[in-house]
């Protein structure tokens, strides 16, 4: 966990009370929607259907319990009683009013959390592996690194108004859990042959209606550097990015028209002026930004403790174990997922309640420690083999236990025409009508591990060019109609999804999942060989043949 | 609109040129950067000073070899969310020296003043009245600044070397 000292608290402060002037200059008329706009939209707060929504960033994806009880708290006091928790380790709330918004963030300031630059074009939050510092085999923990760039990048005098957004990612492990080539920049961290840290960086990454998958710009970039590399490919893109077109304003679209090897002639260029610069960052810098984070004192615990070996006669606990629960680090600890995908509801919902109740459970079996990931799941990082069952049974009495993490009911799904002002699609009843569908825990099983993406527009927010089943939301003449990809994915063999045939209706839609699902039992070699694997081995044609052939 | 100058509300002794207006007799002038470019020798050897406005999009190494000759660099904003003079302005305080006037023009609001100053800005035409006069006050808005910049405000992740040196010496 990483504490604010501070200086980091009076900053944020400081953003609140200007926030909170903006608000008063709104409501006053002084300014207009249009000048505040951009103002609300750097305080994550954006107009959608019925109400403002208000997205709160919880950095590199890690919260420490009293924070996860301040959103619980927004979510009681100032909206709903629920929050969605987005793609990119943010929070979302949706029946916000305006002039609550500044007391709002001055709840959450109390504990450290903020909602700068969680939208707008600008960098946005700082993601990461929400198994960071727990994952097995990890280099070292990308939170340090991620906090000095989420502090690097928080109000730049520079690159607070972009041509576009800007997400930057940091992986620290082999398999890629940030989606760090779907990024405009993506950090993956490794040591060069004198064991120093840097990283290789991507960019050019990105979703949306033009989709790239980032390119290597550089294959080693020094730790004390990375500052200096950032801020160079910033400023290359700050004044040469695009700003007569909305849609080819992101640095993707920049990257792409140059050539890779021309960017990254100019961003060179641009960085030898200053990598020799304040920028450079020293070893005390980064031992001090590491001394602020708390890591758990581990017992010394056995690999396979009595509890755990009673508790494998129950076989819905042992369903649960095997889908949640993934190694770590420490003999006798392991990573718990929590699935907020409920068979029935809207992906990456939590009630307040929930929130609370996962708050003391945290407390009681995982440091005071929560993760979000980017598929819209939390994570208790540090939790006992012992304690395992009986945290299963908290979990379960929640409603947090669905063993699906994933598979083909996990699905990440943006939301939709139900909420959002630009979506032309509903996402969210798709998603609930195939997490029915696929409901049975042996049939999901049988399946094994699937990723359906959905999205209610070409803006990609629910990532379904990357899903292994994406699924786009469009508008064909009045009507909602449903673009089906397969082969897509996130992780490190990142790759985008192709179509398998003509768009199909609302209706139709949970119908063909189907078929696609029974082509890929059909088609498998063995059980073994996953979907991605199948559609890798065999292309597209054969599924397009079965699922279409009586269409 | 008024103009803020030094911290403070000022009398603006530049008039603005367009492309094709007569040069008058005396006084300061600002100049359309390709006026200035094609007619640099005849516009300084008048009395009175010289100011250029750059535009946003022209590279600003073309107008180094002159930096010497003029008063203000006049940067444009044509509206508050394009940034990319604050790019030109970094450039011009911190790779080219630039000391003289470094003015932002176009849509200035009071929410941009701190990103201008640490950008190197000292001067700014302010579009309503009442954000010029909450200048000093807007200006202090923010103690705390994460990044290093040309304008010497020390940063945070400085601040807390210092804060660990100071506190190492009692022990």
């Amino acid at each position: 966990m990483y504490a604010y000292d501070e200086i980091d608290r009076t900053l944020v402060n400081e953003r609140v009370s200007e926030f909170r002037d903006q608000v008063k200059r709104r409501l006053s008329g002084e300014l207009t929607e249009d000048e505040f706009k951009i103002l609300r939209l750097q305080n994550g707060v954006y107009l959608q259907l019925h109400a403002y929504m208000f997205r709160v960033a919880i950095p590199y994806g890690t919260l420490a319990t009293n924070q996860l009880r301040a959103l619980a708290h927004v979510a009681r006091k100032y909206d709903r009683g629920y929050g969605h928790f987005t793609t990119r380790q943010n929070i979302q709330f949706n029946w916000i009013k305006l002039a609550e918004l500044p007391d709002a963030l001055a709840d959450l300031a109390e504990v450290g959390i903020h909602a700068m630059q969680t939208s707008g074009n600008n960098m946005r939050n700082v993601t990461s592996d929400q198994w960071a510092g727990v994952a097995p085999g990890e280099i070292e923990d990308p939170r340090i690194w991620s906090e000095l760039i989420r502090q690097h990048t928080t109000l730049h005098p520079e690159f607070s108004f972009l041509p576009r957004k800007f997400k930057i990612a940091i992986t620290a492990s082999d398999h890629d859990r940030a989606a760090i080539k779907i990024h405009d920049i993506g950090l993956k961290l490794i040591k060069n042959e004198k064991g120093e840290t840097g990283f290789e960086v991507l960019v050019g990454g990105g979703l949306g209606r033009t989709p790239f998958i980032g390119k290597t710009i550089k294959h080693f970039v020094h730790g004390r550097d990375i500052l200096s590399y950032i801020e160079a490919i910033l400023r290359v893109y700050n004044q040469y990015g695009r700003r007569d077109n909305i849609y080819k304003a992101r640095i993707k679209i920049l990257v792409h028209e140059l050539g890779i090897e021309k960017f990254s002639r100019e961003v060179e260029e641009e960085w030898q002026h200053i990598r020799n610069s304040s920028l450079q960052i020293d070893d005390e810098v980064i031992e001090d930004i590491r001394s602020r984070f708390t890591y758990p004192s581990y017992e010394k615990l056995p690999h396979n403790p009595d509890e755990l070996r009673q508790a494998a006669a129950d076989p819905d606990f042992e369903a649960w174990r095997k889908n949640s629960v993934a190694p770590h680090k420490v003999q006798g600890y392991s990573i718990v997922t929590i699935s907020l995908k409920p068979i029935g509801a809207p992906p990456g919902d939590a009630t307040a309640e929930q929130m609370d109740a996962l708050a003391d459970l945290a407390d009681k079996y995982s440091f005071g420690e929560i993760r979000v990931g980017h598929e819209q799941n939390l994570a208790l990082p540090h939790v006992a083999k012992r304690d395992l069952p009986a945290l299963w049974k908290a979990l379960d009495k929640l409603g947090l236990a669905t063993p699906n993490v994933n598979l083909i009911t996990d699905i990440i799904a943006c939301p939709g025409l139900d909420y959002c002002s630009l979506a032309n699609a509903r996402s969210i009843p798709i998603a609930q009508e195939l997490t029915r569908r696929f409901a049975n825990h042996e049939l999901a099983n049988l399946i094994g591990r699937l990723h359906i993406n959905i999205s209610g527009c070409i803006n990609a927010c629910g990532h379904h060019h990357v899903g292994h089943i994406g699924i786009l939301g469009v508008e064909k003449n009045g009507e909602e109609v449903y673009q089906i990809t397969i082969g897509g994915r996130a992780d490190e063999g990142a790759a985008l999804g192709n179509l398998i045939g003509p768009g199909v209706k609302f209706d139709e839609v949970a119908d063909v999942i189907e078929d696609v699902v029974e082509a890929y039992l059909a088609l498998r070699e063995r059980p073994e060989e996953l979907f991605i694997d199948t559609v890798k081995r065999l292309g597209v044609e054969p599924f397009k043949e079965r699922v279409y052939a009586t269409r | 609109m008024p103009l803020v100058n030094g911290g403070k509300i000022a009398d603006d002794s530049f008039v603005k040129l367009a492309v094709d207006t007569p040069l008058p007799e005396g006084g300061d002038i600002l100049v359309p950067a390709e006026r200035f470019l094609s007619d640099a020798d005849v516009l300084l050897a008048r009395a009175g000073k010289v100011g250029v406005i750059w535009p946003n999009n022209r590279d600003i190494a073309e107008l180094v070899p002159h930096l010497g000759r003029i008063a203000v660099v006049a940067l444009v904003f044509p509206t508050f969310r394009d940034g990319r003079a604050y790019s030109q302005a970094r450039l011009l305080r911190e790779r080219y020296n630039y000391r003289g006037e470094l003015r932002a023009t176009g849509q200035i609001l009071r929410d941009q003043f701190v990103f201008m100053l640490r950008a190197g800005f000292d001067s700014f035409e302010v579009k309503k009245q009442a954000d010029a006069e909450a200048f000093m006050q807007t200006a202090k808005r923010y103690s705390v600044f994460y990044q290093p910049t040309g304008d010497g405000r020390i940063t945070a992740l400085h601040r807390r070397m210092q804060l660990r040196h100071s506190e190492g010496v009692g022990t």
